[in-house]
């Protein structure tokens, strides 16, 4: 009896940390920003549950034209992450052997160290009108006068592949690795070629890893404020940066908590929707990578 | 004489290593062939230069007649069974089968009959629509094999296919593989390290060591008149001695055990070896004829024919139906198996009792030692 009350205790012990941080951190938080954002201001200091704030959303084009814009961008931007750590990752996990594997992974690894801040400052230097490339362009006579290449949507593309690329290619390294040698060999000596191989036998095998790679780097892309809001500038149109508005300039929180919940409604949409898509169950993908 | 795959000096080495060392082969049309050898001696190697997943340093391979070391695995006439057998776990039985066809862009409703053919042909017609994770390990094996079969290889390969199965198994398959490639026709080259399994299933076999091909003959040429002391150890079971040459006469060499032992034999595969000469010497277990002392006290001797008599002590007795063996240790304290006759003759053989061995010098066979 009473090993088993010892046992009990134990668990609930070893929960508790797991508990508090889900309950306080995520649960509570959102239901205080659903109540706030089923709130109506209808004069100073007085309020009226009510759908206003959604309503108002959804008759304003320009945020649902953000709100559009920010989910293609962010699609886009995962592609790009997906096309460009896939090879990267198969050739962690596949070609380099032994000290060459542990380092390439450290390569991919070590520019995460540094806060993303001050990364997307190392862009800022770079591309700015007076920066480093612009710079060159001038000096090897490509171009006559200074070249902005800030404030654009590739600039805010290249800047988000560069965030979100480690979150790609650590469940993509972790599901290569697992891939049998022996499966890529029997594929090409069945009479595959390379594209065979590729789309036959490494791609389905990678399926888990790539779904929960892009399902990580869209949900990351989507909520990210920094990168798109310092390269992009104020013409960048994030979404994140219409809720940053909303709680920050205007002071409205009520309608802030709303974009908030449309946020995540759209984020979790578009994953269940790409799960279905691609066949994949989410405790198959983000559980096993 | 055709010959489905044939080497020629084929070289393959990895920095200063040479894997496989100046092999060359022949192989029949429609042979079993097998490659046996301990791990490491370079077989792999040598069929995975065969599939063309490692380029010959020097040599050539030809298949059909024809040199295939230009042409990529993909496209060569050969398939692989692999050791795991690497079926694709993502695809059906059927679709795993249907692979190869499809690459070759046969149509959607010849592919359907070719698949349906092979698994019927491979005794499982109704596993088509299996996952690969539902079969036993006996229908993976079946399945590896029809995936290439399907693709009418004029080769197949098979890299030690039975190493992952239990020895229930391992022994079913041995008489089905060797079944399947009756019914198939087609030449199979078989690597494997269990002698057993190239004993029974080949029409030939090389055995390997050290990247060369120490012989190649039929399973009984192994057996019974290997050519040098790696094969005499290697294949079946053997008790061995090493000692000098005394004297040698027409009829055979009078050998000195390095144990004291006084041992009459002949030179094995066309040695010549001369006197003083350190030799090893091999006997199979069934070669040598046990009689029980007690039973027949001072009785003429045993085989008077036979060139060695040794008496010796039982020191257990290994039962093991037909495969029953005595362990007995001889006067001059060696330690040598004997088959028991499988008339049950000695069913009541003990530990302890005295008995005299006796084996004729023609089973008794000696090979220059190799310097160490």
């Amino acid at each position: 009896m009473l090993q088993r009350d010892i046992r009990r205790l134990t668990f609930l012990l070893l929960l508790a940390p797991f508990l508090l941080w889900i309950f306080l951190l995520i649960v509570v938080p959102h239901i205080d920003m659903f109540l706030l954002s089923i709130r109506e201001k209808i004069a100073p200091r007085v309020y009226e549950t009510g759908f206003a704030n959604y309503v108002d959303f959804f008759s304003e084009p320009v945020y649902i034209r953000t709100l559009f814009r920010t989910v293609v961008m962010s699609v886009a931007a995962t592609a790009m992450t997906l096309a460009l750590a896939f090879p990267v990752s198969y050739y962690i996990a596949k070609m380099a052997r032994g000290r060459a594997k542990s380092a390439l992974f450290l390569a991919c690894l070590l520019p995460f160290w540094v806060s993303e801040l001050v990364r997307v400052f190392g862009w800022m230097i770079l591309l700015r009108e007076t920066g480093v490339v612009s710079n060159f362009l001038q000096w090897a006579g490509l171009v006559t006068a200074p070249v902005e290449l800030l404030y654009n949507d590739a600039t805010v593309m290249v800047g988000l592949v560069y965030t979100s690329i480690l979150f790609m290619v650590v469940p993509l390294v972790s599901t290569l690795d697992s891939l049998d040698d022996e499966l890529v060999e029997a594929g090409y000596d069945l009479g595959g070629g390379g594209f065979a191989v590729l789309w036959e036998i490494i791609i389905p095998h990678a399926m888990p890893g790539i779904v929960a790679g892009c399902i990580i780097v869209f949900m990351l892309t989507l909520g990210n404020y920094l990168t798109p809001i310092l390269l992009g500038g104020k013409n960048s149109l994030w979404f994140t940066g219409l809720i940053y508005s909303q709680f920050i300039t205007r002071f409205n929180w009520e309608f802030g908590s709303a974009f908030g919940f449309i946020l995540l409604a759209t984020s979790s949409l578009l994953v269940w929707l790409g799960l279905r898509l691609s066949g994949q169950t989410l405790a198959g993908t983000i559980a096993k990578s | 004489m055709e010959y489905d795959l044939e080497c020629r000096d084929l070289v393959k080495a990895f920095g200063l290593f040479r894997a496989v060392d100046q092999v060359s082969l022949q192989i029949e049309r429609g042979s079993f062939f097998s490659i046996l050898g301990p791990s490491g001696c370079g077989k792999t190697t040598l069929m995975r230069m065969i599939a063309g997943f490692y380029e010959p340093n020097a040599g050539d391979i030809l298949i059909k007649g024809r040199s295939v070391l230009e042409t990529p695995p993909n496209r060569r006439p050969v398939n692989m069974v692999f050791q795991h057998l690497a079926l694709f776990p993502m695809m059906t039985v059927a679709e795993n089968i249907a692979y190869g066809l499809r690459r070759r862009r046969v149509g959607r409703a010849e592919t359907e009959t070719r698949v349906a053919d092979a698994l019927q042909r491979i005794g499982l017609p109704d596993a088509g629509d299996k996952r690969i994770d539902q079969l036993s390990g006996g229908q993976k094996q079946r399945i590896a094999i029809a995936r290439c079969m399907v693709l009418d290889p004029d080769v197949l390969l098979l890299d030690e296919p039975l190493g992952a199965l239990d020895l229930k198994l391992r022994e079913h398959m041995k008489l089905e593989l060797k079944q399947l490639q009756h019914q198939f026709g087609t030449t199979f080259v078989y690597i494997t390290h269990d002698q057993s399994e190239a004993l029974v299933m080949s029409d030939r076999v090389a055995v390997m060591n050290g990247g060369k091909f120490e012989q190649v003959g039929a399973p009984q040429d192994l057996y019974f008149a290997p050519n040098t002391a790696f094969v005499a150890g290697f294949v079946g079971d053997s008790n061995r001695w090493r000692g000098r040459v005394l004297d040698r006469d027409a009829t055979g060499l009078k050998v000195e055990a390095e144990t004291g032992a006084a041992l009459v034999g002949v030179a094995g595969g066309g040695n010549v070896i001369g006197k003083n000469e350190m030799v090893d010497i091999f006997v199979r277990p069934e070669s040598i004829s046990l009689r029980r002392i007690s039973a027949s006290e001072h009785a003429s001797p045993l085989a008077p024919e036979a060139a060695n008599h040794l008496s010796a002590v039982v020191e257990s007795v290994l039962f093991n139906g037909a495969q029953s063996r005595a362990l007995v240790r001889t006067r001059p304290g060696d330690s040598v198996e004997v088959a028991l006759p499988q008339t049950g003759e000695h069913a009541d053989l003990r530990k302890g009792e005295e008995v005299s061995l006796a084996w004729t010098r023609e089973h008794c066979r000696c090979y220059p030692t190799l310097a160490k």
